[in-house]
């Protein structure tokens, strides 16, 4: 990781004029975004806005109709092998957590570091347990994902991405399906990450970790990035209508 | 009732009851690994292997049985293939099975949440481990009923081998009728060895079912 003094810090994910349609809808318009590493961004906006598809886009769990995507410098493959491995790099962390259900925690966390990395099982678990310690649920390894509470579930998968050693990490709504109490403990993790210089966008309505963890928030509305700043000047100050409406919606209930 | 153990018959009776295992038998792991061959063409992303395995399956689905039968034991000649009676017909069988397979199959694996393969995906996983590993697993205990049904009709079908010289049970009947013996007792040996059969096959199901359950 050398980098020239004058080059900056070092752009991870790049979109270029990216394109999506469902059918006659136009999900993605023109979306243009460098993330940084080490950078946090924040993805927030009305419901059917694009930020999911937006972020599955990111890793090719959505195909693009147009533009570029790279990572690391390196553009997105169109299928097969090559974008497996590439996905390995970018970690993705879903709303309804999506842990193997027949397999047990240890297991969840061990699977791809055996299977795509080729990593010896003794060491793969070795690290999982590391894993699974430093998010706080260590003392569920053995037992399936159906027994554990929805917050220790996503703990799970967060460690679970961060197995493969990925070089970003994308959320979305990693809070959504959780009882309050529970938020805040996938929520400290996650700032735990962002404090260690992990790259991260984060689809979130969470405006506490917003403006505690993020470097950016990215506002989204039809498709389109509307609005970008950081998260102090957007919540306190957003520029356009699209945003203002929005905010005060979310902030007055 | 008594013919089975006159004249030497229960030695052709015998054999004739083998064969029909051995014919099922090796229909059965025919029709399971182009089953899931199939099965994993229809959900493939690559759109020739799904068009590939839909074209298969409706033409030996919807082809009877004993029509397979005649091309491939004489079809197969006319291109200069050669094969004993026997291959043949656990071509057909095997062929004619793996398309039920292969549906029972895809809708087992239709259950199985997008998510699981999405979360698979999302760590690297090639197309096949993510089948192999996440999504086959989850999908076997929602299969294994109409999975059942399928194996318990195949020795059932396998009797058509005996009018394509294949000396299985079937054929044991036109021995033994032709010697003069009571078609209706030769008959109920004969219904009577096929229910053994398919019962095995039904309690070996039967068994898998009842294993203790994924906790989920
Ligand atoms: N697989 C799909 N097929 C067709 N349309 C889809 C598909 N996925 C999403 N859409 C549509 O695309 C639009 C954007 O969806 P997306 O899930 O990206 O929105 P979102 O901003 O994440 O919304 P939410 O806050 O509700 O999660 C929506 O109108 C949605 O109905
Ligand atoms: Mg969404």
């Amino acid at each position: 990781m050398t980098e020239t003094a004058d080059s900056g810090p070092r752009a991870l994910v790049e979109l270029a004029g990216v394109n999506k349609h469902f059918g006659a809808l136009h999900v993605l318009q023109d979306i243009n975004l460098t993330i940084t590493q080490g950078e946090v961004v924040v993805v927030i906006g009305p419901s059917g806005s694009g930020k999911s598809t937006l972020c599955r886009t990111i890793n090719r769990l959505e195909t693009i109709d147009g533009g570029s995507i790279t990572i690391d410098g390196r553009p997105l493959p169109a299928e097969g092998r090559e974008l497996a491995r590439l996905r390995a790099e970018v970690g993705m962390v879903f709303q309804s957590f999506n842990l193997f259900a027949h397999k047990t925690v240890l297991e969840n966390v061990v699977l791809a570091q055996v299977k795509v990395r080729r990593t010896e099982p003794a060491v793969a678990e070795a690290k999982a347990r590391a894993l699974l310690e430093r998010v706080g649920v260590a003392a569920q390894a053995d037992k399936y994902p159906a027994q554990l509470s929805g917050g220790q579930q996503q703990r799970v998968a967060i460690a679970r991405a961060l197995a493969m050693d990925p070089k970003v990490l994308l959320f979305d709504e990693p809070t959504s399906a959780l009882d309050p109490e529970m938020i805040t403990e996938v929520l400290d993790v996650m700032r735990g990450l962002a404090a260690e210089g992990m790259t991260m966008v984060v689809v979130t309505h969470e405006m506490g970790f917003a403006r505690s963890a993020a470097n950016r928030v990215l506002f989204m509305a039809d498709g389109r990035i509307v609005e970008e700043n950081t998260p102090e000047a957007f919540f306190t100050n957003p520029r356009s209508d699209r945003a203002k409406d929005f905010l005060s919606k979310i902030l007055h209930h | 009732m008594g013919i089975l153990f006159e004249d030497g018959n229960f030695g052709l009776f015998r054999d004739g009851f083998l064969r029909t295992v051995e014919l099922s038998a090796a229909s059965a792991v025919l029709a399971l690994l182009l089953g899931v061959l199939l099965a994993a063409f229809r959900v493939s992303p690559v759109p020739v292997l799904r068009t590939f395995a839909t074209v298969w399956i409706e033409i030996f689905r919807n082809t009877p049985l004993t029509l397979l039968f005649f091309a491939v034991t004489f079809g197969l000649p006319r291109v200069d293939v050669h094969l004993s009676a026997f291959v043949c017909a656990v071509l057909a069988l095997g062929c004619y099975t793996a398309s039920f397979v292969c549906e029972v199959l895809r809708s087992g694996i239709n259950t199985v949440p997008l998510g699981q393969a999405e979360a698979a995906r999302s760590l690297g996983m090639t197309f096949g481990q993510t089948l192999v590993q996440v999504v086959l697993p989850q999908a076997g205990r929602a299969v294994l009923g109409p999975m059942s049904s399928v194996f318990i009709a195949l020795p059932r079908n396998s009797a058509i081998a005996g009018a394509f010289n294949v000396a299985e049970l079937y054929s044991v009947q036109q021995t033994l009728s032709e010697r003069g013996y009571a078609i209706f007792a030769v008959f109920f040996w004969i219904a009577l060895a096929y229910l053994c059969v398919s019962a095995t096959v039904a309690l070996g199901f039967r068994r898998l079912e009842h294993r203790p359950a994924v906790a989920r």
